[in-house]
């Protein structure tokens, strides 16, 4: 049970993704809310290395996952702060409550 | 318990007291940086699990790209020394609640499934197998999702370009004579 396996890391990428779940209801900053997705984001290719590490040694495919997410994450966080900077151009203020008016 | 074993708990602690702090802080700046130490802790557990090149990625992609990127948007969007607001404490409440009824639910399911663990450990994955499979193109290739993740790379820098490009000031020159220092007023 001390000795740290597959059933350890499980319980740190579930508490990642559960922490950043937490900040995601919790913020109403735009800036804050995408370092809660990308706390979620971890906790899933944390998963994807663990599963590959434990239980198919033989295999890649979790570590390939794992390098496609990062890659859309970058593209992902990229796009999310240019939206974010123009939100602030035109609003001053990054809040999500103005988020709405960007449909007008 | 060795030396190992201690390595594991120290990353992960640090990565999820630091991952703690991030989202609780109203300091914005210091959740990124508290940020920036959840993932170097996740680079340290990969590093701990022996895929060295994820880690190296990890430590690239979001330690040098990611977070660099979020604190530079901080300073274009935030005053200084302005902390976030209060959220109401029923909000609060009902998020915690929720997330740890979601942890627990989670963390029973997963400690009452019984994986299959294979006795046999496999060999540290090399960089070298690693590009030979992300670019073969038999069954097991990863040449595919290689190409549609670079165009995805391509649409996702046009599209920053475009969202975040100035608007620009309309003009009555016609737009093939106009020059930038001349107005054309008289």
């Amino acid at each position: 049970m001390l000795a740290p396996g597959l059933y350890h890391i499980l319980f740190i990428s579930a508490a990642l993704f559960f922490i950043g779940v937490y900040g995601f209801l919790t913020r109403r900053n735009l800036i804050t809310m995408l370092m809660s997705i990308e706390l979620i984001l971890n906790s899933v290719n944390l998963n994807f290395i663990a599963f590959n590490k434990y239980l198919w040694p033989q295999k890649m495919d979790g570590l390939f996952f794992t390098v496609f997410i990062i890659a859309i994450a970058a593209a992902e966080a990229a796009l999310a702060i240019a939206i974010i900077i123009n939100l602030y151009r035109s609003h001053q203020s990054i809040d999500v409550g103005n988020a709405e008016d960007l449909k007008y | 318990m060795n030396g190992s074993t201690v390595i594991f708990y120290l990353l992960a602690a640090l990565t999820l007291v630091n991952g703690v702090l991030s989202v609780s802080t109203r300091q914005i700046f210091r959740a990124a940086i508290y940020l920036l130490f959840t993932l170097i802790g996740i680079a340290g557990l990969y590093f701990w699990l022996n895929y060295q090149f994820i880690a190296a990625v990890q430590v690239v992609v979001y330690v040098g790209g990611i977070v660099v990127l979020i604190i530079f948007s901080i300073f274009l969007t935030q005053q200084a020394g302005e902390k976030l607001q209060k959220q109401k404490i029923g909000r609060k409440l009902f998020a915690a609640l929720a997330v740890f009824c979601g942890f627990g639910l989670t963390i029973i399911q997963v400690y009452q499934h019984a994986f299959y663990e294979p006795a046999e450990t496999g060999v540290p994955v090399s960089v070298a197998a690693i590009g030979q499979k992300m670019l073969s193109m038999n069954d097991e290739g990863y040449a595919l999702p290689f190409e549609v993740v670079s165009m995805l790379l391509l649409a996702a820098m046009i599209g920053c370009i475009v969202i975040a490009m100035k608007e620009k000031k309309i003009t009555d020159n016609e737009p093939g004579t106009s020059s930038p220092d001349h107005t054309g007023k008289e």
